[in-house]
């Protein structure tokens, strides 16, 4: 918690530069088909209460039994975290009244999380990287939702969510800046996603924070934090954790004091605000939830389910350095996706790792970037790209042509061979059509043949007409040598 | 057959198989009985017609030969239990209008197994109370008085309903519960037999939830034979109650004719407890003596962690109790009053829907629980109840196969006699029946005698974990010993 303070991190205030500090915990929803304690569906945008069971609406007498697929997920995400997995934890109940909340108490983990300490490496632009501890990941229940904007005098209750499970994934307080904090949440959500226990979708929900900011001198004891509930795309985290180290900052510099408290980060304005303070939380009266027994499973449970996971991002980052030689930061673009480092190896196979990185990277993403859409929406398929690289390896078309072949794959489709065959792209190497271009315009061009003897960097002229009259197709390296050799350049 | 309502529930078993008389009659029998009874309140809700389609259906079978273990036999449920398509109230104001879509566990196996439903049967609300005075659909009273009185006496509590129905034949048979002794104190008060068995025997799934770790259900009846019966069909495992046990059902009535001989009975130390009436003391003594004439070992025991029995549970009791009726809040079902905000709603829905007694539970729970008093109280009473069961294992690692105590402190009391005192000498009832729960042990309670006012007495037999069948082989020597008692004439006709 102490580490050497980043000077460059540091937040200027008007009399001392400050150090902000932030935990967070992140609540994912897990991907299952059914509830943590009942068999009612989790599918979203159903009608409202379409998915409830007895269990979820709190009727008397009904009783909780855990899914043990959601158990499987909390584990194979505490592997991914490289965490200690307890093999046996204990479900407790968390009391309060909220009309969202059927029982009067929701069923977490309070003493005895599924899953203790394990760590998260994360990059940093700049090639930095930073390892944030993870405390815990504990299974709790997602509740309902309030709708007040049904009827002027009424509120609705949604109890579709109500009883979905949630892993709440709680980080050390070992992030030092709202950048460190995104790259965090966004790091997190890749293991996510590799693992198949979140879908990481902030849009819906699926994916939550609480964000603890703090912020000291550097070198002082930790500040008193505020705890900023709730905040549901990465962009805000990034600035609710600005706005309220600032709101800190200018209160301790006034000489103030933090109170300890809850807040909620509101985008449009710009602001945070209280929501309660410590004086006001609840008092959640936890206690074992004495209708379920302790959660036990065995190391042979967590060792078929560690035999099942997928490579996650670090080592596949680490192999696609090593094997396909990619810089770092090619590699950690890659793998920011499952779906992308398994383009990419489907384009890389059999060919050159870094030329596939190439146009992985900078034709297909850009182009999908520009057109905001997904990979898995790419109109170029990976066989299609590979294809079009195979094309520039085997000298059949120049990388300039490449490019236009891949806006019309993109565009209409079509095996790339088939359309440059069609098109009449194919690169020319046939060296007595090059030469009697050649010849064509050293003949139309005697002031710039001599002038070329003595700058040899006219050279680049000549191809360029050459390409032109050839449109396009030429060979450059043909038509290179060629030029050399007729102008006696060395 | 005016008198088919006064057949034990194997006599009637028995009866409709040799066809003497049909279900409907034996039916009829009960549903007049009901009617005659009502000044008793031990029905909250009489469900007649439901229970004559019913022994029509069971007489068809019977015809057909398909009989099933229980067919045609009329019983009646606790309002604890959830019942498809009846009102269940759980003797709350606060459901009063709640009609469940489903079937709690304990009640289907009963229909599986050919019973006739009468009707929802009068108990404390939630099943907090040991008189049956806490209903918010009014007292119970015992069909029980004292000699030469005519004051109401309670029926004990919570199944209060439930053993004065079974006492007054107003069924063959009830479901019950026991959180803390609801079983057996009322089963002792009334004359009857009452069994609460092992923690896990009986499926919760769709019983009304006061305590989960304590609550168990468990049958009251006239005989031990027709507690052993019912016993066998309401338990079973069931994936819905991850705290129901995954064990096979024993052949619990066989159970009743095994005899004592060659086991040791624990007569524990601690339960003579200061002032307890020389009549309780001699009962207790009579007891043992029966049970050493048929062939039984009497060994004096020790379970030095008893005292603190009934302080931790009225520490864990109420702390579940908290926690479990948060749930009724007036959003989604039973009583709402309405208010301009939802903390309005929520303050007086539960002000105007629960009891006092209730209300102190859920305040007792509600401080238990809260922060800085949680180690305190409750930490230290899950302590006490790691010893308690403790105690218990060390007994019968020792050799000890039952424990013999007297059921309750005293005799039945009179209505409105402890209602109005202090609380704690109401729970007092429950000295010597709470530790049974706190360790999840099963426990009988069988009619030993009467006191020196004509009222009833019970003893109570603690066994091992899931050995019932001791109980029911010991109690039934006790029955048989003590004379089946006769039951009071019905005055209230």
């Amino acid at each position: 918690m102490n580490a050497p303070v980043n000077p460059k991190k540091l937040i200027k205030g008007g009399l001392h530069d400050w150090e902000v500090v932030i935990g967070m915990e992140i609540h994912a929803q897990i991907t299952s088909r059914s509830k943590l304690f009942s068999g009612a569906s989790t599918a979203f945008g159903a009608e409202p209460n379409a998915h409830v069971s007895l269990v979820d609406a709190a009727m008397p007498g009904m009783l909780p039994v855990i899914n043990e697929e959601c158990v499987a997920q909390a584990v194979r995400t505490g592997l991914g975290l490289k965490a200690r997995i307890n093999l046996r934890s204990v479900f407790d109940r968390k009391n309060y009244f909220y009309p969202d909340l059927p029982q009067g108490y929701q069923i977490s983990q309070y003493k005895d999380p599924i899953v203790g300490e394990g760590e998260v490496l994360v990059d940093l632009p700049e090639g930095e990287s930073i390892t944030v501890g993870i405390e815990r990941l504990h299974l709790e229940q997602d509740a309902g939702k309030s709708l007040h904007d049904q009827a002027p005098n009424l509120s609705f209750v949604d109890l579709n969510r109500s009883g979905v499970a949630l892993m709440e994934i709680v980080s050390r307080p070992d992030l030092r800046s709202s950048e460190e904090a995104k790259a965090y949440v966004t790091k997190l959500r890749t293991i996510l996603r590799y693992l198949g226990t979140c879908d990481g979708d902030m849009e819906k929900g699926n994916l939550r924070a609480d964000v603890n900011v703090s912020v000291r001198r550097p070198g002082e004891p930790l500040g008193t934090r505020c705890e900023i509930k709730n905040v549901n795309s990465i962009r805000f985290i990034g600035q609710a954790i600005e706005t309220e180290a600032r709101r800190q900052i200018a209160i301790l510099e006034d000489g103030g004091a933090i109170v300890q408290e809850t807040r909620l980060f509101d985008p449009g304005r710009g602001e945070t605000r209280s929501m309660r303070s410590k004086e006001e939380a609840h008092d959640y009266r936890y206690f074992p939830d004495p209708d379920l027994l302790p959660l036990e499973f065995s190391q042979d449970f967590v060792d078929g389910l560690a035999a099942g996971l997928p490579e996650l991002p670090d080592a596949k980052k680490a192999r696609f350095v090593a094997d396909f030689g990619l810089s770092p930061y090619d590699a950690g673009v890659l793998v920011a996706e499952r779906a992308s480092a398994d383009f990419y190896e489907a384009v890389a196979k059999g060919r050159d790792g870094k030329a596939a990185a190439n146009w992985v990277i900078n034709e297909l993403f850009g182009r999908l970037n520009k057109e905001g859409l997904g990979i898995d929406q790419s109109p170029v398929s990976a066989d299609q790209l590979g294809s079009i690289i195979d094309l520039i390896g085997e000298g059949t078309i120049s990388g300039k042509i490449a490019k236009d072949l891949f806006e019309i794959v993109w565009t209409d489709g079509g095996d790339p061979r088939a359309v440059v065959e069609a098109r009449g792209m194919k690169q020319v190497t046939d060296t007595g059509a090059i030469e009697a271009a050649v010849d064509q315009i050293i003949a139309q061009n005697p002031d710039k043949v001599a002038q070329a003897r003595e700058k040899p960097t006219l050279l680049g002229w000549f191809v360029g007409q050459t390409m032109k009259a050839t449109g396009g197709k030429a060979n450059p390296a043909a038509v290179n040598a060629l030029l050399k050799a007729k102008l006696g350049i060395a | 057959m005016s008198e088919l309502n006064e057949l034990s529930l194997a006599e009637a078993r028995d009866g409709l198989k040799a066809k003497r008389f049909s279900a409907r009659e034996l039916t009829q029998a009960h549903v007049a009985a009901v009617e005659r009874a009502r000044p008793l309140n031990a029905y909250i809700l009489e469900t007649p017609e439901r229970a004559l389609g019913m022994a029509d259906a069971s007489d068809a079978r019977i015809a057909a030969g398909e009989a099933r273990p229980l067919e045609g036999l009329p019983l009646g449920i606790k309002d604890l239990f959830c019942t498809e398509g009846t009102r269940t109230t759980a003797g709350s104001k606060i459901l009063e209008t709640f009609t469940p879509h489903y079937e709690s566990a304990v009640s289907a196996n009963l229909w599986r197994d050919g019973a006739v439903m009468l009707g929802k049967l009068n108990l404390d609300e939630f099943a907090m109370g040991s008189s049956n005075e806490t209903s918010a659909y009014g007292t119970v009273i015992s069909p029980w008085r004292r000699n030469g009185s005519e004051a109401a006496i309670v029926p004990g509590g919570s199944s209060g309903g439930s053993a004065a129905a079974v006492a007054a034949h107003l069924c063959l048979g009830a479901t019950a519960t026991d959180t803390g002794g609801s079983i057996r104190q009322p089963a002792a008060f009334t004359g009857t037999v009452g069994i609460k068995p092992t923690y896990g025997r009986c499926s919760r799934w769709g019983t009304v939830a006061f305590a989960s770790s304590l609550d168990q259900a468990g049958p009251i009846a006239r005989t031990v034979r027709d507690c052993a019966i019912l016993l066998g069909s309401m338990s079973g495992s069931d994936a819905r109650d991850t705290t129901c046990a995954d064990l096979p059902v024993p052949d619990f009535e066989a159970a009743v004719s095994r005899g004592v001989k060659g086991l040791t009975i624990g007569i524990p130390r601690e339960y003579r407890v200061d002032g307890m009436p020389a009549e309780i003391q001699r009962l207790w003594d009579q007891g043992a003596a029966w049970l050493k004439e048929a062939g039984a070992t009497i060994r004096e025991i020790s379970l030095p962690h008893t005292q603190y029995a009934l302080p931790a549970y009225y520490i864990v009791a109420p702390a579940e109790a908290s926690s479990n009726l948060a749930r009724y809040d007036g959003v989604r079902y039973g009583l709402r009053v309405p208010a301009s905000d939802i903390v309005g709603l929520y303050e007086k829905t539960r002000a105007a829907g629960f009891g006092r007694e209730v209300k102190r539970r859920i305040m007792i729970g509600t401080y238990v629980l809260s922060a800085g008093y949680y180690d305190a109280y409750y930490v230290r009473a899950q302590k006490i109840r790691t010893l308690i069961k403790r105690d218990f294992e060390q007994a019968y690692a020792a050799g000890v196969d039952a424990i013999l105590t007297p059921a309750t402190p005293s005799a039945a009391f009179g209505v409105g006699e402890k209602a109005s005192a202090d609380p704690v000498e109401m729970y007092l009832n429950d000295v010597f029946t709470v530790t049974v729960n706190m360790a999840g042990l099963p426990g009988i309670s069988v009619p030993a005698g009467l006191d020196a006012q004509g009222l009833p007495l019970g003893l109570q037999l603690i066994g091992r974990p899931f050995d019932e069948e001791t109980l029911f082989a010991a109690s039934q020597v006790i029955e048989d010993a003590a004379g089946r008692v006769s039951l009071p004439k019905p005055w209230w006709a």
